[in-house]
């Protein structure tokens, strides 16, 4: 069915009984020419834009739980492609160009909001570090903006100009960077792949790799054997367990990253404001309450929940930055499992066993990718060679020392 | 619980005195050893779902470098060894 205005009064005025679910509940068939594993985000868009632009229609997406009950349905929403390095910032604006696009593309609203994004900078030395990423924006064509103390004040008033420590003296705007609706990516994306004959297979845990003649022939599930003439992993944060299953040795660690949302208030933060001071970022839903997170709990981990000193060290980096915050009730708290690659950037690439291809390393960057990362690794699936974009996120970089290392923390996943 | 370390030298502590320095299963190659080895020392990791053994340094407190077994699931500390004396144990 697809969404128009008419459609929802039309539905309306039948006591909205007839809408139809989003996409099958589909049973596994016995062979698939391209099988993901993993539905959140990435595999749905990979799903899709493999179906719709690369004309492969015999597809499988695999996931162990409900769809959108991994890192796509715990993230703070953030969207944007103020990137410094050469090998990201071109694979992001990319992202940025789709996500533009993306709702008359699936004929579903995503709520992307495009309310700018502001990186808050407290010393000259950052100012100057920021007017580096901005001006590394421009050469790849992305608009960004500096905005100084006195005009920040008047577009932002409620933050802690003057703190001791980390007075705010102005911050990196890129305008067109904002927030969507993480869950509607999903189902967007699921509805997009299912009209064009994908099967979602939800409920179905993949649990070993099979293998002849040094190829990949399948998989082993929950549901029973499934046969694929090719298989991606799109694991997000079990991406080291799902490689293991084919003695892939990956440059990831597991760790977790929090997440809180407040009650419900009026409107009254425009943007998403990221602290430079620590790692806080903070912006408002559509529903009304204060979606925030800041840095990872430290360790490895692949508990989907954090501890609780973290959460305290969040509270405090938020209400340095908002003293009002401090006011506000905080409704819930959640963590997911994020894959840290050793240079903080992403893995789309082949791997040694040529029909096994290997979509991993976000870290907790990830979900503004969503439409390009499915799009790259489709891409990569149907031809058998990298999209431009991506050429360099793959995963020979470590050994060839062409590590894309934005935070400059070297091979110290918890550092990024 | 990982947020609290009990070191040998200072007792109970929060994880906030401690720096993570991370897998402290890996043994550093010898410095002729191949590209190959050396790339798979600074880069790869095992990453298990449970059992791991870290280096935690009580930066906060005694300075040591600690070797931490935990539970990468349940956030579970199994053992907390100086780092010297696992270095040795280890005959590393
Ligand atoms: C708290 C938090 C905040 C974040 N904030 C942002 C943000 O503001 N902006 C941003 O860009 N990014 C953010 N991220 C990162 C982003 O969410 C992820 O990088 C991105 O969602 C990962 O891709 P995905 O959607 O495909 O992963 P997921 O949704 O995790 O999909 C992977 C799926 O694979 C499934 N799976 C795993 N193993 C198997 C198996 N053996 N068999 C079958 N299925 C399996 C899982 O169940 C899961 O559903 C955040 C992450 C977290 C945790
Ligand atoms: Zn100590």
């Amino acid at each position: 069915m697809r969404y128009s205005a008419f459609s929802i009064v039309k539905n309306a005025l039948s006591g909205n009984l007839k809408w139809k679910p989003q996409w099958r509940q589909a049973e596994p068939k016995p062979h698939y020419d391209v099988v993901i594993v993993g539905g959140g985000g990435h595999g749905l868009a990979t799903a899709y834009y493999l179906a719709k632009e690369f004309g492969v229609k015999n597809v499988a997406v695999l996931e162990k739980g409900y769809l959108g009950s991994g890192n796509v349905g715990r993230n703070t929403t953030i969207v944007r492609s103020n990137y410094m390095l050469p090998g990201n910032e071109p694979f992001y604006e990319f992202s940025m160009k789709l996500w533009e696009g993306l709702e008359r593309d699936l004929n579903y609203n995503v709520m992307l909001s495009q309310r700018g994004v502001i990186m808050l900078y407290h010393s000259d030395v950052q100012r100057d570090a920021y007017i580096r990423r901005g001006n590394a924006m421009w050469m790849e064509g992305v608009a960004a903006e500096l905005i100084e103390r006195d005009q920040l004040k008047k577009m932002i008033p409620f933050l802690n100009y003057d703190h001791a420590r980390y007075p705010i003296l102005g911050g990196l705007l890129q305008r067109r960077a904002g927030t969507a609706r993480h869950d509607a990516v999903a189902w967007g994306y699921a509805r997009g792949a299912d009209r064009h004959g994908v099967d979602i297979i939800e409920h179905c845990e993949v649990t070993a790799i099979r293998r002849e003649n040094g190829v990949v022939s399948g998989v082993e599930t929950t549901k029973g054997f499934i046969g694929c003439g090719k298989l991606a992993l799109a694991a997000a944060g079990n991406t080291s367990r799902v490689g293991e299953m084919a003695d892939l040795k990956l440059p990831i660690e597991s760790h977790v990253l929090q997440a809180f949302v407040t009650e419900g208030l009026k409107p009254c933060i425009d943007h998403v404001i990221v602290y430079g001071g620590g790692h806080f970022y903070i912006s408002q839903s559509d529903k009304g309450g204060l979606v925030f997170g800041a840095e990872i709990d430290g360790y490895t981990s692949y508990a989907q929940r954090g501890n609780l000193a973290t959460a305290e060290h969040v509270m405090e980096e938020g209400v340095t930055m908002i003293p009002g915050l401090s006011r506000v009730r905080v409704l819930r708290s959640w963590a997911g499992v994020m894959d840290m690659s050793m240079d903080g950037s992403p893995i789309i690439d082949r791997t040694p066993i040529d029909n096994l291809y290997l979509n991993c390393g976000w870290c907790y960057g990830g979900f503004k990718a969503t439409p390009a990362s499915g799009y790259c690794f489709a891409h990569l699936i149907a031809k058998n060679d990298t999209h431009p974009v991506a050429r360099a996120l793959r995963l020979d970089r470590f050994a060839r020392g062409y590590a894309i290392d934005e935070a400059g923390a070297g091979p110290q996943p918890n550092l990024h | 619980m990982a947020s609290l370390i009990t070191c040998p030298h200072c007792g109970v502590r929060p994880k906030e005195e401690f720096t993570i320095r991370g897998d402290a299963s890996l043994v550093r190659p010898t410095l002729t050893a191949s590209d190959e080895a050396w790339h798979d020392y600074v880069y790869v990791r095992a990453n298990p779902r449970g059992r791991t053994l870290e280096h935690w340094q009580h930066v906060a407190g005694c300075r040591r470098f600690l070797v931490v077994e935990r539970d990468t699931f349940t956030h579970e500390v199994h053992s907390v060894t100086d780092g010297a004396a696992f270095a040795t144990e280890n005959g590393r």
